[in-house]
């Protein structure tokens, strides 16, 4: 693949659920080692886009590339080099993290899998639980053990769906600076989805507002900001979500709550 | 508490259907099983072992369904087929890992049952010889087909299906001719018997249990049948999956 290509590229992306429209001609790109995030209320067509691009929803319009492969009709070519986590799905509790993560390596072709656990349960601190059963873990060790898996392949593209959801916000912290610092030794490419405006603020280069399916406004965090006049992303995220135009002459007013 | 799983059970077919299920297939299986014994039990006496040797046959049939569906199961109750889907593990390797957990499980469970049938009744199930490796392919094969069949049925509707994977391969319990001949059922019935790969099995078992014939012909007849339904069910798998990408239901399926 071409290093110039974005890591993805989207093209009029579309998702019809028995005649309800869930996602709406999307398009954006992700260039390598850059975040771009989605951002909208629930139910604006985040999970279900991002779903999409892993393949685990085939799209009723539109086009995908990732790493320069069709994921419709290639997606084993690339899944190799991707990976994920989601709030939608787990691991085996009565497995411990150390059987899951390892199961994991192998499914993705690691090719020294148990020193590959080892460097990731000393970065994400998993080593004092490797050995217990997933379900005995509290949610915020879940989330470490889910981000541990995300990275087990060490992926060229990854998509995070709140990634930080489950976690305290001193742990959280440490680990937006642990994915960043991820991204910039390998050059990654990230698609998040998160609730977390600070977290927003911090990862992302470019951020897509998403509303009943569709993007209605995108740019970078500082950008988006200028341009509606608020003094951060979650009084950005509260105009666009109730569809309150930008306005820059607005710059440090208080959002209203209704 | 009664109003939360009367909403349930309104909302899954499955679960109804279960109710009425097992009294229904024991009351048939067991009426056959009467007639058969009422008019031939000197020639069951004849041959030692041969009910016995149908029960562990049979949970190679069993074991074999049971064992392919649980281990899908076991995915989609712990949330983890979302996670095997965006993997680099083809459809098909999830297949085969399915097969192999289903050999591996039928192996645990009817060893030992075989081990001691030989010790509390002298009945030993490998008696039935070098036929005895076609028998036990055919089940499990067959078995591996149902349980597939299954967990595009789960795909399709979601967990209030999984009890199918329970009482599905009691459905053909009466017509596999497991413990009396294909000829005690009826006419339409035997129909139905012949064109199920279990039915030749275990009239094969008899033919040698009882007449100490091996009988080549309902070999092939197995044999060719159960490939039928390999590929039917392997296909309707295939296209569960894809009918579960193209409706969003891997991320979501549950009750």
């Amino acid at each position: 693949m071409s290093i110039s290509k974005p890591a993805i590229e989207v093209q009029g992306l579309a998702k019809v659920f028995d005649g309800v429209t869930a996602v709406k001609d999307v398009s954006f790109s992700v260039p390598r080692g850059q975040t771009v995030a989605l951002l909208g209320a629930n139910g604006a067509g985040k999970t279900t886009t991002i779903a999409m691009l892993l393949g685990l929803i085939l799209p009723s319009a539109g086009r995908i590339l990732m790493l320069g492969e069709d994921m419709v009709r290639h997606r084993h070519r690339v899944l190799p080099m991707v990976n994920f986590s989601s709030p939608y799905v787990d691991l085996p509790r009565r497995l411990t993290v150390e059987q899951n993560l390892l199961i994991f390596a192998r499914l993705f072709g690691v090719a020294r899998p148990r020193t590959r656990l080892a460097e990731l349960a000393a970065a994400l601190d998993l080593t004092p639980f490797m050995k217990r059963p997933s379900g005995q873990l509290s949610a915020g060790q879940r989330t470490r053990v889910s981000v541990a898996k995300a990275l087990v392949n060490e992926p060229k593209v990854l998509l995070l769906d709140e990634p930080t959801a489950s976690l305290d916000p001193d742990t959280a912290d440490w680990m937006r600076g642990y994915l960043k610092a991820y991204q910039k030794r390998t050059g990654c490419a990230v698609l998040l989805a998160s609730h977390n405006m600070a977290e927003v603020e911090r990862m992302a280069h470019e951020v897509l507002m998403m509303r009943q399916g569709e993007i209605v406004d995108r740019g970078s965090p500082a950008a988006l900001i200028a341009r509606f006049g608020r003094r951060d992303m979650e009084e950005v995220f509260l105009d666009i979500a109730r569809g309150v135009p930008p306005a820059p002459g607005r710059a440090h007013d208080a959002v209203r709550t209704p | 508490m009664i109003l939360r799983h009367t909403y349930l059970m309104r909302t899954s077919w499955p679960r109804i259907f279960e109710l009425m299920y097992w009294p229904t297939i024991q009351m048939i299986l067991w009426g056959f099983i009467t007639r058969f014994l009422l008019t031939n039990s000197s020639y069951v006496a004849q041959a030692a072992g041969v009910l016995v040797s149908a029960v562990l046959l049979w949970d190679v049939l069993f074991r074999g369904q049971l064992g392919f569906s649980l281990s899908f199961l076991e995915e989609v109750w712990s949330r983890n087929l979302g996670n095997l889907s965006v993997s680099p593990l083809r459809p098909y390797e999830f297949l085969l890992s399915l097969m192999a957990m289903s050999l591996l499980r039928t192996l645990i469970g009817v060893l030992p049952a075989a081990g001691l049938a030989i010790v509390f009744y002298q009945a030993n199930l490998f008696d039935l010889g070098l036929p005895l490796v076609a028998f036990f392919s055919v089940l499990i094969m067959f078995g591996w087909a149902i349980g597939m069949m299954v967990c595009a049925l789960i795909l399709r509707v979601g967990l209030g299906a999984e009890n199918v994977a329970w009482l599905a391969i009691f459905l053909i319990a009466p017509v596999s001719a497991i413990y009396y001949p294909v000829s005690i059922l009826p006419e339409a019935l035997r129909i139905v018997a012949w064109i199920l790969p279990s039915a030749p099995v275990f009239e094969g078992m008899r033919a040698i249990l009882i007449d100490g014939v091996v009988r080549y012909d309902l070999m092939a007849h197995a044999f060719g049948l159960v490939f039928l339904y390999l590929v039917l069910g392997a296909g309707l798998f295939l296209y569960a999956f894809h009918v579960a990408r193209r409706r969003g239901l891997l991320l979501q399926i549950g009750e």
